[in-house]
């Protein structure tokens, strides 16, 4: 029977009126990894802020090691030998290793034996935990995986015993993901206790002990792992029971669609983001981009769409060329068939202070239908609102309520209506369920089969490897702006893994 | 993480909170007023009757208004394209050039009636010229459009001092203005308006340039949240990307909109040339341009928050003059202290009082709880 690292005791945490956590009570046994899953909103994060002191909790006791502590602020909770892992890195990107983990912990205003200090104190954490890095790298040149091990010698360094990670593997390829999990296995047999935060439930049930589901700022259950399943968890996150399977049919590919030949896009660095990308896709069939986030996806979306111009290459759309090197207009292009729900819908697909309805013609605005003479139509806007609200089931159905106000879901849904509702010929959809809950991601995924179903060409990128496979019926895999291998969707989630990782692309490119 | 706001009621909003910073703002005017020695109440009762003691205190203090209304709108137009239009006395000054060519060229021949829409064109388009430079540096040069439009204030100064003394005054004058404007540059005073409200306008130069400041604050409104353009200013202020996104031209749209800007700004220069003095006269614009930075932040850049702000600010004025000439010690710069303190908490120290407003009137009215969702 092992002790409590952790027990918290009727936390309770309001932001005005926004109720985010509740009475919650969570305990984390000593030297295990317990995991606490939600939808965005559930008030993971606003929990684990309070426990390591961003926030103050309103009401509620934290205890660590049995003892009651007061975390006013990140040192108490670094004395307190807690440590976080944030999703965004806090490191100075231009520092080396050993500088950003001495960071704050300099110990003296001469560096020189800190420095000593901390690169033998680095060497045997490296030794003890498998965290092998460079103590002398410049973290800008790291890959993000190496970079989240900074993060964790950081904590380590620290003395912490527990340790938080928040959505770790978001930016990890699956190698980068196992290999972090077996750090925190290492961790776990040190005697440390982990933290691990996430919305993915795979993960959950690969290296949790146990694991807590958060609902509407509610802790609604605790379960010891191996005795769930990922139906139960996932029902306990939604309320509700979820078909986590989507159900689709053959494709029937007809004519091409949109054709992509040699672009190549630069950044405003003159970067080369895409690199020689080709590819066709047929109405009638959805082809899925993989990748980690970063690699070209963006801006190969963005180069389609007429958003940003390409260095070189062409783009056919719908049999006719377009101008991607010149003067592509994404207004133009969408009255020729080219849908486009974008990857950021909070700065690029919606205006988050306008209202519902004036986001539903974001784009289209120029059509004549929401045109009376000199002005705008009011009250056709709002009608066309209304029905597609109606349509999509977009709660709450208010189309004069401000969009910021909307739920992460339902400003989805926004995107998706307007841009499905077009009828388009051909729809670019970028990290369609990023930050929805479960229950919407089974609708859009359904939306985005339909418009399959219907004959339109779909181009799905997403960093959501699961996703990817799920609704695609040909894989593209992108790294470092190329294209680097062509999978369907029955191939392993190992192999597609090694090509977003580069491992085989290049073995293929030089074959 | 920001901590998110609750939704208050529409009267709290653009009501109560207002009015607490301007209870704060006239409360520390008070005490720098008792500071110097003399009675707050005093000055408060000379600021009031000053403003609208009588038909024509009233018809200064309008008139006033009518100056602070045009320019108000010009910032808050660029204000909803997330442009910061500092150029506004700039735009105003250059725009009397229109304005005077307008009144200097048909004034014997032409009546008024005649005359002011030719002013008025003149006017919006000298001050949309004066704009454009600035806005086409900024779409197609990125040159910032504050560090631009406050250069070119200064540089229209000079422009104005050279064109006054070099072309504008006439043979044999010593004073820095064109020549008196006859009938057909004056415009008439809205005497008939005051008197429907029993009053009379007496010295006032309160004139038909007000009714247009109306018109154009509606005109204003139907801009901006009901034309396709307005639409896409919009979409440009709160989100660039949003509006590369939806396909609209983005420098197309921060000209045309500088130009609006600068056009309602050099409007502002038909109040004082043609309704009071009927000459234009070098440094005629005094401050105004300056003065609709602040009005369009207190207005919140809506127009039915402009008019109110603006009236407030010609109350300043005409009391303010009222008040430093009934309170020797109480200097002109005083009403620049109240002035600043205005601004300080209705624009910058806006959201100061807002939590302990939103715990208090969102505690009295249950009901009309609305919760803002928050991303965790």
């Amino acid at each position: 029977m092992s002790e409590l690292a952790i027990e918290l005791k009727g936390i309770d945490k309001s932001f005005g009126l926004v109720h985010a956590n509740r009475d919650i009570n969570l305990k984390v046994r000593k030297g295990t990894i317990h995991g606490i899953i939600g939808e965005n909103g559930a008030g993971k994060s606003t929990l684990m802020s309070i426990l390591y002191g961003f926030y103050q909790a309103d009401r509620g006791t934290i205890e660590i090691d049995g003892r009651k502590v007061d975390i006013r602020d990140p040192n108490a909770a670094i004395a307190a030998g807690i440590g976080m892992v944030h999703q965004h890195f806090m490191l100075v990107e231009n520092f080396t290793v050993l500088e950003n983990v001495m960071l704050g912990a300099e110990e003296s205003q001469i560096l020189n034996a800190g420095i000593t200090k901390a690169r033998a104190e680095l060497k045997r954490l490296e030794k003890e935990y498998a965290l092998e890095v460079d103590p002398d790298a410049v973290i800008e040149e790291l890959p993000v995986g190496l970079q989240q091990r900074v993060e964790i010698l950081k904590a380590l360094y620290r003395k912490a015993d527990i340790l938080i990670l928040d959505e770790p593997t978001g930016v990890l390829t699956p190698a980068e993901a196992d290999h972090l999990f077996r750090i925190l296995g290492q961790l776990k047999a040190e005697g440390k206790t982990v933290i691990l935060i996430t919305h993915k439930l795979r993960e959950i049930m690969a290296i949790t002990d146990a694991v807590s589901v958060m609902r509407r700022g509610e802790m609604v259950a605790t379960r010891v792992t191996k005795e769930t399943s990922v139906e139960e968890l996932a029902e306990l996150m939604v309320g509700r029971r979820v078909l986590l399977r989507v159900e689709k049919g053959e494709a029937k590919p007809a004519d091409i669609k949109l054709s992509v030949k040699n672009l190549t896009v630069r950044d405003s660095r003159g970067v080369t983001m895409v690199d020689d990308v080709s590819f066709d896709i047929r109405a009638g069939e959805i082809v899925g981009i993989a990748g980690v986030a970063g690699n070209g996806q963006s801006e190969l979306m963005e180069a389609i769409s007429g958003i940003r111009r390409a260095a070189s290459g062409s783009v056919t759309l719908a049999g006719r060329p377009v101008d991607v090197t010149g003067h592509a207009d994404p207004a133009e292009l969408r009255k020729r068939g080219l849908a486009h729900v974008p990857e950021d819908r909070h700065h690029v697909g919606l205006v988050l202070p306008f209202e519902e309805s004036e986001n539903a013609i974001l784009g289209y605005h120029d059509d004549p239908k929401y045109r009376n003479g000199f002005l705008l139509d009011i009250d056709a806007i709002r009608a066309d609102a209304e029905e597609k609200i109606a349509a999509y089931d977009i709660r709450p159905p208010n189309a004069r309520l401000k969009t910021a106000n909307f739920s992460g879901g339902n400003q989805q849904k926004i995107v998706l209506a307007r841009e499905m509702e077009r009828d388009p010929q051909v729809l670019i959809i970028g990290q369609p369920t990023r930050g929805v809950d479960v229950g919407a991601i089974e609708f859009i995924h359904k939306r985005i089969i339909g418009m399959r179903d219907q004959g339109k060409a779909v181009l799905l990128v997403s960093v959501e490897l699961d996703e990817i496979r799920a609704l695609s019926d040909r894989i593209l895999v992108m790294f470092a702006g190329r294209v680097v291998g062509e999978r369907t969707p029955d191939a392993s989630e190992g192999e597609l893994g090694l090509l977003m990782a580069g491992v085989e692309g290049r073995k293929e490119a030089a074959e | 993480m920001s901590v998110p706001y609750a939704k208050l009621p529409g009267w709290a909003e653009y009501g109560l909170i207002p009015l607490v910073n301007l209870a704060v703002a006239f409360l520390i005017s008070g005490l720098v007023v008792l500071i110097v020695g003399e009675s707050p109440l005093e000055a408060a009762y000379h600021m009031v009757n000053g403003a609208f003691g009588r038909g024509e205190y009233i018809g200064f203090t309008l008139y006033y208004t009518t100056t602070f209304i045009f320019t108000g709108l010009a910032v808050a137009v660029a204000f909803h394209c997330g442009l910061f239009n500092i150029g506004g006395e700039g735009q105003a000054y250059v725009g009397g050039i229109g304005v005077a060519l307008a009144c200097l060229a048909f004034d014997r021949t032409l009546p008024w009636y005649l005359v002011f829409p030719i002013a008025i064109v003149g006017a919006s388009l000298f001050g949309a010229l004066w704009a454009l430079i600035p806005g086409w540096l900024q779409a197609k040069r990125g040159s910032h459009i504050v560090i631009t439009t406050i250069m070119f204030n200064f540089i229209a100064a000079s422009l104005m001092n050279y064109l006054l003394n070099r072309v504008f005054k006439p043979l044999g004058s010593m004073s820095l203005e064109t020549r008196t404007f006859d009938a057909g540059g004056q415009l008439p005073k809205l005497d008939w308006l005051m008197s429907i409200f029993g009053l009379s306008v007496g010295s006032a130069p309160f004139n038909i340039s007000f009714l247009l400041a109306l018109v154009a604050a509606f005109g204003v409104w139907v801009l901006i949240w009901r034309t396709k353009l307005g639409y896409e200013m919009r979409t440009m202020g709160h989100s660039p990307a949003a509006a590369r996104y939806a396909g609209i031209k983005e420098a197309r749209i921060i000209v045309v909109t500088m130009m609006i800007s600068g056009g309602l700004a050099g409007m502002m220069a038909l109040n004082p040339i043609m309704g009071e003095q009927f000459r234009m006269q070098l440094d005629f614009v005094q401050g105004a341009g300056f003065v609709g930075i602040a009005v369009a932040l207190m207005g919140r850049s809506h127009p039915a928050g402009i008019i109110p702000a603006a009236l407030l600010f010609g109350m300043l004025y005409q009391g303010g003059a009222e008040i430093a000439f009934e309170m020797p010690s109480i200097s002109r710069d005083m009403i620049v202290i109240i002035q600043g303190l205005v601004i300080l908490f209705a624009g910058a120290l806006e959201h100061m009082f807002r939590p302990a407003i939103t715990r208090l009137v969102l505690g009295l009215t249950p009901a009309t709880r609305a919760t803002v969702t928050k991303g965790a």
